[in-house]
Order: structure tokens, then C-alpha cells, then sequence
């Protein structure tokens, strides 16, 4: 039963609600905390790398755990940080845009969540127990059926409960969007944001599946001896590749179309215009979805697939630049004719066209097969990518987070420390990535444990590891801000003078989103009250109660019961006792499963007196 | 193009970048200056996609400046409202046209470069060597002569040459940036490239996929010597025969070390016992003496081959020569070097290219 404030909460009242919440604004405040949990784990791995990588032929880690920090600090930033954050963001503003009061299915949202860190939790505990995976963070079927040890064992335990949340969460937009806009909210009346999370959530549904597949076969390869992958017992590898990338290369959109949408929300907001050309940018983020899923050889260009299916793949990926340029050049003229502020939020978008557009420009050169011969797996492609998810990915989150923090969390981040965050974090990526281009294509191979002397690599590699400790002072700041901000000023409903429904609601949201579903009269619905009525946003319905999910232990006691289902599954190659944890993990989730589908919950009503009073609170 | 002026001052453009990138990084390892076939093609793609995208960058810029300095709120200027334009289909059109067009400048010369690189129908006419990549060294065998070696690859200066690539593990992957794009080297197919070298000397390669913990200390080099030498090298190691070799005592002593200590049942010393399509258990150790590296990147001084012979793993962890061989003391490390610093079946050498 929730209250209206929880005035006065016990520690162990509020360590129990976010244990059993179902509210999609609170698991949002829960992937926030454990993709920034996990972001500063990664960060410390790429610091780890660029110290070892300072000098050559350095020995300040050994090569075996060289190894295994390159693959955790690629797996962890993209799947246990990247993506939760992405995620967190998407559940805490998403419904509020298209005026819903959660997402679809709520147990299932927390159930993702907890997944997710359970997943996560599982796969860095292999570095306490006897060594993570080592194969780099796509674990070809070659090295990672060879890799002695666990760590890959604990690799595809991890990754397949946490790929799990992923899927439900795909699913679980699908289904808000498509049933649970408000009142007017057409389809081409929804913010950027929303689209971005619908075809991102599309990307999930479709490209979750090939990893899972072909983790279930790598691990029926490593654990019951099968021989998908085993290259004298008739299997290839080329196959782990073409599934790992029909699966990477939809990913790394997943990564970036919901920053396109943060991005769009931005420049508009900001520059007090509508955004230019909204039906392009809805179709260009639709065709770059699409094209996504066609181009992912251009990953395996000296696999010696042919050259028939390396010319196709090379035009298809350079065609990609074409959606992905319409949007770079509408944002531009967002801004034209504007009023354009620039605070925090502003300097991450802003410093977002300049480097993502060199990333972007870098895919194009990767993208003609014939170039790549000499970039493929050298550090240009590091340097490519760190651009694009940097550049687009983490500018993004930082954007966002500054753009929402008050809306999630009642505070605004400090303006100041922000752009202390900016700058050196800013000049940092510039510095620690664009000599990696150079090297590469000076001869540096990736995933190099060391470069060695008198190769013409030392002064690069050195600048680059300077800049990754710029970057990482940034982080540190922004890590300050949150805690300063904590104690600072409650935040107003509309700090920025918005123009999407999120900004109709106090900050934080009141936690049934909307006292009465809002009334949708068109595209930045906040914006035309403003222009053209009072301001508020009308009223769909009268006021009545309010029907809202219970919450449930569940979610987090299934993820457990994975967890040690994973365990089973990792050492029951040893002893064959651990078939007790494998088969009893999984009997105690499924047993939760059964317990939930039969035990009738209907939820519970907010009366309408307390809906009343509050808006009475509102009016004051 | 319209005009020859803009197709010179095209060239001019691409001339200047090459030549400033040709200064980056070691000669024989970069491939910013290629003297090879593949890496002179693969320069162009990459010198084209880089100024046209360039291009496209320098426009972002040029509007991001304009807009910041324009439109940027003032301090203290109070907000006002702006009229909000919904688009421009002409502005749509012309920035969905221009990178069309753009894509087809890059695709066209990338589609035709890719086919006159995969063309290997000349095969059987030019020399064959087939590669073996293993964790963590490079075999090669010579088709049709009858010899092989590891480690440094010896092919003639000028003339087409096809590597047929396997794995006898895991995925390796085979890359001379001064002369080449790479081509993967996989377990379960043989992969073919040709290559084709222009001016002699010694070629840094690289294995390029990620392969163990020693995956950066598989360092190969390709010697590139004028054709008559190539005879004179292919000869010197057909009919080099080790155990004919006149040792004085130590050396001697060496050799017979070599076969005691288990030595010989992974290392071939010469070519007498070639054997076509067999892949070695360890690395072929003619031309030993002459070897531009020890184990792929020690310099080859004693010290080095003392530091190996004593304990592998310590310059090469994972290696699969730790432990497969009974502890040498430091004497019999001494004769097994000298044993090895006298396997030097040709004048036609390494060093002699640097």
C-alpha cells in the first residue's frame, strides 16, 4: 500500500519498497544506480588498460588478466552500463511522454531490472572466482571454446539472464506504446524520445534473440560437448561470428537511437523551436533501424567471406550515413532561428554533433571493405567506436541526465560542476581517441597486451592514456554533483520551460504520473497550452480512483533463484553436485512463476479525495 | 568533373594528405606509406573516404559556428518566442541527395577494388606459400619447393605471391600493413590473398585477431629480396642439411642436446624431412641463426635466446613451449645455443635487408 508522501520511511521501509516496486519511475532510479555502479567498474577496467598500454612492452598486468579486463570493460560498459542507463531513462520518462501512468506490464519491468543486475552481479563475480571471461567482449567461438577456466562459462550465465530482462523489456514498450498513449497522442504526435524508445525497443526484440541462440550453443559446445563450433568434429566458427553480429550490429543502434531521441528533445527545448523536419527524423530513425539489421558482414570484411558478400555489406553500411546524416543536419537547423541557451544539458548535445559526426565518418571509411583490410581489428576501430558510443552514447546519458534529473529525482544537478564535468571529460575523449585512428592504421593491432619498442606507437599510446585519466576526472565530478545536488534546491515541475507532457507533471512525478490522463491536442502538447491555452494541460477524463499494481517480492526472488540456477550451470562440469543448484535455481523460479500466474492480485485504488487533494495542493 | 582544374586540384589534395600521412609511424609497419599492391589500393579507399567525409564534417562545423555565434541567448536577455518553422522539403531533399551521391563516389571505386583483389585465377602460376597460424607463431611452407620455415617469410621482390591461410587452433589473423590488407586465418578453411611487394626489405606483420594472452607477441616478417636471391635462398634451404653441418665441440654438443632433451620431435632444423602438408609441432628452426627475431619479437642477441631457452613463459605467457621440455641447465643452454646460432643455410638473410 503506498501514501501519498513517505514523510518519515525506516532505512529498511525504503530498502523494501525498491525491492518490491513495480512503479516505472522507482525501477528507473534502480538502473540508474546499478548502470552507474557498473559504468564506474568499466571505467576503472579502461584505466586499468590505458596504464598497462602507458609505455611499451609495460608489465603492470599480467597478459591472461590483460585479457579478461579488455573483455569485461567492453561486456560491462555495453551491456551491464550502456544499456541499463539507456533503459532506466526510457521507464522513467517514456510513459509520462504519451500521458500513460506505468508501462504495460509492470511486474514484468521490475522483473527485467533484477535480472539485469543479477546477470550483472554473476558476471563480475568471476573475477573472485578463478578469472573472468578473456575472449574479448564478442567471445568468438575459436579462443572462447579454447579459454581454459570458467570466465566464459560465467560470460554466458550472465549475459543470457541478463539478455532475458533485456528481451521482456523490449516487449513491455512495445505494448505501452502501441496501447497506452493517451487521448490524442497519435503516433506522429509522439516526442522523439518515445519514437526512439519504440524502434529501439523493435531493435531488442529482434536482435536479443540470435545472442541468446548463440549462447546456448557455445555453452552446449563448452558444457555438455556438443560441437557447433568444434572444427574436427565437423563444426565451423564463422558461424559464432555471423549470429554474434546479427545480434552486435542491431545493438550498437540499440545504444544510440534513444540518444538521437534525448538529443532531439534537447536541441528543441533549448532553442524554444519545435523540431525541424519531425516526420524526417521519424522515418530516418526507422530506416536506420531497418538498414541495421542488413549490414552486420561489415564486421567479418577479412573473414573471407567473398567478394560478392563484401561489396554488398560495404555499400549497405555507407548507405546507413544517409538517415543518419538527414538527422545530424535537422538538429543543426533546430537550432537556426532559435534562442539557443546553452547549459549543461546543451554542452553534451553540443559536444555530441562534433565528435559523433567524426565517429559517424569513421563508420563510412569502415564501411569500404577494401580500407578496412587495413582497419579491421587494429585501433582505428577502437577509436571508431569509442567515438560514436561516447561521442553519441555517454554525451547522451550525461545529457539526459542533466535535462531529467529533476524530473527523477526533485533536484537539478549543479550548472556549475556540470561544466566542469563537460570540459575535461570533453578534451579527455578527444585526446585518448582520435590518436587511436593513427595508430591504427599506423600498425597498432587491438587488444594488444603491449606494443613494442622502436614501432613508431609510444608518443600515441602515451597521449591516449593521458586522456583517458581527463576522462575519468570528469566522471569523478559528475559523481559530485550528483551528491551536492542531493542537498541543494527541490526542483520546479518546468525548469526548462519544456514542451512535452513530462514537464505537465511536479518533479518528481506524483506517483500515479497523471491525476486525471491528459487530453492530447498535438505534437508538443505542453508547448501548445502554453501558446495557445492556459498553460495546463486539459483533462481526458473526470477525476475518479485510480487503479495501481501492487507491489511484489517476486521479480527479485526469481532473479535469485537464475542467479544460482547460473552457478549450476557454470560448475556442473566439475562436480556434479552443482546439477543441485542448476535444476533447484531454476525449480524455485519457476515454482515463483506458477505462485504468480495463480494468486490473483488485482492491485489497488487510489480514492479520488487523495487525487483531489493533491491537485488542490497543486493549485496553491 | 566538370573541368581538369578541379580533378588537378582533386589529385593536388590527395597528394598532400599522402604525403603527410606517409610520415606517420615506423617505415614497414605503417600503412600510411604502402609498398605493397594491397596496401597501395586499400590507401587510395582510404584517402578517398577520408576527404569526402571530411567534407561532410567541415559542413557540420561551418553550421554549428554559424549557429552557436548567432543564435546563441545573450546573458541576461530574457527569453522570448522564436516562430517555429515545422521543415523545409527542399533542405530535405538536398541533404538526402548530396550523401547519395556522396555514397556512390566511395561505393563504386570500394565494389570495384574488392573484385580486382579477390581475383585469384592466376593462382597456379605464381609462388604458393601455405601459412599456418598457430598460438603463437607463423609457419610457412613453400608449395612446390619443398621447404619451410617459421617466422620470417622470404618471398622476391615485385613478383605476385599467394598465402593460403590456415589455423591450427584458433582464429589468428595474417597482417603486413606496409604491404597488405590482412585476411583472417581461420581453423576451419584455408583462406587465399595474394601479395605483391615493391621495394626489398624487412615487413613487419602482425596476427590481428585476438588469439590468447600472447596475442601481441606473434610478430612475423616478411623479407622481401631481389628475384635472383629468392633462387639463391630457395636453394641454400633445399639443400641445407643440419646434421651434416661441421660443428666445432660445443655446437657439437648442441646438437646431440637438441635430440636428448626432445628438441627435435617439434623442431625441424632443416629441410631434409619435408614432408608436404604437415603441420610442425613447434616452430621450423632453419635459418635459426639468421632469424630477424627470437620467438617473434626478442631481438636475437645471447642474452635473448638465454631469457627464452631458461623460461618461456616468461616472455611469452601461454606458450605452448613451457614445459614441454626438461629444464636446461646454464651450460646446456650455452651449447644449445651455439647449436642454434650456426643453422645458417644462406647469405641471402634478414639482416642483410635492413
Amino acid at each position: 500500500m503506498a501514501t501519498t508522501v513517505a514523510a518519515k520511511r525506516s532505512f529498511w521501509e525504503f530498502i523494501w519498497d525498491y525491492l518490491t516496486t513495480v512503479d516505472h519511475k522507482k525501477i528507473a532510479h534502480l538502473y540508474l544506480a546499478g548502470g552507474g555502479f557498473f559504468f564506474i567498474l568499466g571505467g576503472i577496467e579502461a584505466l586499468i588498460i590505458r596504464i598497462q598500454l602507458i609505455k611499451p612492452e609495460n608489465d603492470f598486468i599480467s597478459a591472461g588478466l590483460y585479457n579478461e579486463m579488455i573483455t569485461m570493460h567492453g561486456t560491462t560498459m555495453i551491456f551491464l552500463a550502456a544499456m541499463p542507463i539507456i533503459v532506466g531513462l526510457m521507464n522513467a520518462i517514456m510513459p509520462l511522454q504519451i500521458g500513460a501512468r506505468d508501462v504495460a506490464f509492470p511486474f514484468l519491468n521490475a522483473l527485467s531490472f533484477w535480472l539485469f543486475f543479477f546477470g550483472g552481479l554473476l558476471l563480475n563475480l568471476s573475477f573472485l572466482f578463478g578469472g573472468a571471461p578473456d575472449a574479448g567482449w564478442t567471445s568468438y567461438a575459436s579462443l572462447s571454446m579454447d579459454s581454459p577456466g570458467h570466465g566464459i562459462d560465467y560470460y554466458i550465465a550472465g549475459l543470457q539472464i541478463a539478455g532475458a530482462g533485456t528481451l521482456m523489456t523490449g516487449i513491455n514498450f512495445i505494448a505501452t506504446i502501441v496501447t497506452m498513449r493517451a487521448p490524442g497522442m497519435t503516433y506522429m504526435r509522439m516526442p522523439l524520445f518515445t519514437w526512439a524508445t519504440f524502434v529501439t525497443s523493435v531493435l531488442i526484440l529482434f536482435a536479443f534473440p540470435p545472442l541468446t541462440i548463440n549462447l546456448f550453443l557455445l555453452m552446449f559446445d563448452r558444457m555438455f560437448g556438443t560441437a557447433f563450433f568444434n572444427v574436427a568434429l565437423g563444426g565451423n566458427q564463422v558461424i559464432y561470428q555471423h549470429l554474434f553480429w546479427i545480434f552486435g550490429h542491431p545493438e550498437v543502434y540499440i545504444l544510440i537511437l534513444p540518444m538521437f531521441g534525448v538529443f532531439s528533445e534537447i536541441f528543441a527545448t533549448f532553442s524554444r523551436k519545435r523540431l525541424f523536419g519531425y516526420t524526417a527524423m521519424v522515418f530516418a530513425t526507422m530506416l536506420i533501424a531497418f538498414l541495421g539489421f542488413m549490414v552486420w558482414a561489415h564486421h567479418m570484411f577479412t573473414v573471407g567471406l567473398g567478394p560478392v558478400a563484401n561489396a554488398i555489406f560495404a555499400v549497405g553500411t555507407m548507405a546507413i550515413a544517409v538517415p543518419t546524416g538527414i538527422k545530424i543536419f535537422n538538429w543543426l537547423l533546430t537550432m537556426w532561428g532559435g534562442q539557443v541557451t546553452i547549459n549543461s544539458a546543451m554542452l553534451w548535445a553540443l559536444g555530441f554533433i562534433p565528435t559523433f559526426t567524426i565517429g559517424g565518418m569513421t563508420g563510412v571509411m569502415l564501411g569500404s571493405n577494401v580500407a578496412d583490410y587495413q582497419y579491421h581489428d587494429s585501433y582505428f576501430v577502437v577509436g571508431h567506436f569509442h567515438y560514436v558510443i561516447v561521442g553519441g552514447t555517454v554525451f547522451g546519458i550525461f545529457a539526459a541526465l542533466h535535462y531529467w534529473w529533476p524530473k527523477m529525482f526533485g533536484r537539478v544537478l549543479n550548472e556549475t560542476l556540470g561544466k566542469l564535468t563537460f570540459w575535461p571529460f570533453f578534451i579527455g575523449v578527444h585526446l585518448t581517441f582520435f590518436v587511436q585512428h593513427l595508430l591504427g592504421l599506423m600498425g597498432m593491432p587491438r587488444r594488444y597486451w603491449v606494443f613494442l619498442e622502436d614501432q613508431s606507437l609510444d608518443l600515441g599510446n602515451l597521449i591516449s592514456t593521458i586522456g583517458a585519466f581527463l576522462m575519468g576526472v570528469g566522471a569523478i565530478i559528475f559523481v559530485i554533483n550528483i551528491i551536492v545536488s542531493a542537498f541543494g534546491e527541490k526542483a520546479a515541475a518546468d525548469p526548462w520551460d519544456g514542451r512535452t507532457l513530462e514537464w505537465a507533471v511536479s518533479s518528481p512525478a506524483p506517483y500515479y504520473n497523471f491525476a486525471q490522463l491528459p487530453l492530447v491536442r498535438g505534437l508538443d502538447p505542453l508547448w501548445i497550452e502554453k501558446m495557445e491555452g492556459n498553460g495546463k494541460i486539459p483533462a481526458a477524463e473526470p477525476l475518479g480512483d485510480v487503479h495501481m499494481p501492487n507491489g511484489s517480492i517476486i521479480p527479485f526472488l526469481m532473479s535469485i533463484g537464475f542467479f544460482i540456477s547460473g552457478f549450476g550451470f557454470i560448475y556442473q562440469t566439475d562436480n556434479v553436485y552443482w546439477y543441485l543448484a542448476l535444476y533447484g535455481g531454476l525449480a524455485f523460479s519457476i515454482a515463483l512463476m506458477i505462485i504468480r500466474s495463480v494468486k490473483d492480485d488485482y492491485g489497488y485504488y487510489i480514492p479520488k479525495e487523495e487525487l483531489e487533494k493533491a491537485l488542490e495542493g497543486e493549485a496553491k | 568533373m566538370k573541368d581538369w582544374l578541379s580533378k588537378f586540384r582533386a589529385l593536388v589534395l590527395f597528394g598532400i594528405v599522402a604525403l603527410v600521412l606517409s610520415a606517420c609511424g615506423r617505415e614497414n609497419l605503417t600503412a600510411l606509406d604502402p609498398k605493397g599492391y594491397g596496401a597501395e589500393v586499400s590507401l587510395k579507399l582510404i584517402l578517398l573516404t577520408t576527404i569526402v567525409m571530411t567534407s561532410v564534417f567541415l559542413v557540420v562545423i561551418i553550421l554549428l559556428i554559424i549557429v552557436l555565434v548567432r543564435f546563441r541567448r545573450k546573458k541576461g536577455e530574457p527569453l522570448k518566442n522564436v516562430p517555429q518553422v515545422e521543415g523545409s522539403k527542399t533542405l530535405e531533399a538536398i541533404w538526402t541527395i548530396i550523401p547519395i551521391i556522396l555514397v556512390g563516389i566511395m561505393a563504386v571505386p570500394t565494389v570495384v577494388a574488392t573484385f580486382q583483389l579477390a581475383d585469384t585465377s592466376d593462382k597456379d602460376e605464381h609462388i604458393n606459400i601455405n601459412v599456418t597460424g598457430y598460438q603463437y607463431w607463423w609457419h610457412f611452407e613453400y608449395e612446390n619447393e619443398e621447404i619451410a620455415t617459421s617466422q620470417d617469410m622470404y618471398i622476391p621482390v615485385n613478383k605476385k605471391v599467394y598465402v593460403n591461410l590456415i589455423s591450427n587452433d584458433v582464429l589468428h589473423s595474417f597482417w603486413v600493413p606496409s604491404i597488405s590488407g590482412k585476411l583472417d586465418v581461420n581453423p576451419e578453411n584455408v583462406n587465399t590473398m595474394f601479395i605483391q611487394a615493391y621495394e626489398e626489405g624487412v615487413y613487419f606483420g602482425k596476427c590481428a585477431e585476438l588469439c590468447g594472452p600472447s596475442h601481441s607477441l606473434m610478430d612475423f616478417k616478411v623479407v622481401v629480396v631481389s628475384e635472383e636471391e629468392y633462387e639463391q635462398w630457395v636453394n641454400d634451404m633445399k639443400s641445407f642439411n643440419s646434421q651434416e653441418l661441421e660443428l666445432d665441440a660445443v655446437a657439437a654438443e648442441g646438437r646431440d642436446l637438441f635430440e636428448e632433451k626432445g628438441c627435435v620431435a617439434c623442431h625441424a632444423t632443416d629441410s631434409q624431412n619435408f614432408v608436404p602438408g604437415q603441420k610442425p609441432i613447434g616452430p621450423d628452426l632453419t635459418q635459426f641463426a639468421d632469424r630477424s627475431r627470437i620467438a617473434g619479437i626478442l631481438h636475437p642477441t645471447e642474452e635473448n635466446l638465454y631469457k627464452w631457452l631458461k623460461d618461456p613463459e616468461s616472455v611469452k605467457p601461454g606458450n605452448k613451449m613451457t614445459g614441454a621440455y626438461p629444464e636446461l641447465s646454464d651450460e646446456e643452454i650455452e651449447k644449445i645455443s651455439a647449436y642454434l646460432m650456426q643453422l645458417s643455410p644462406s647469405e641471402v638473410t634478414a639482416a642483410s635487408k635492413e
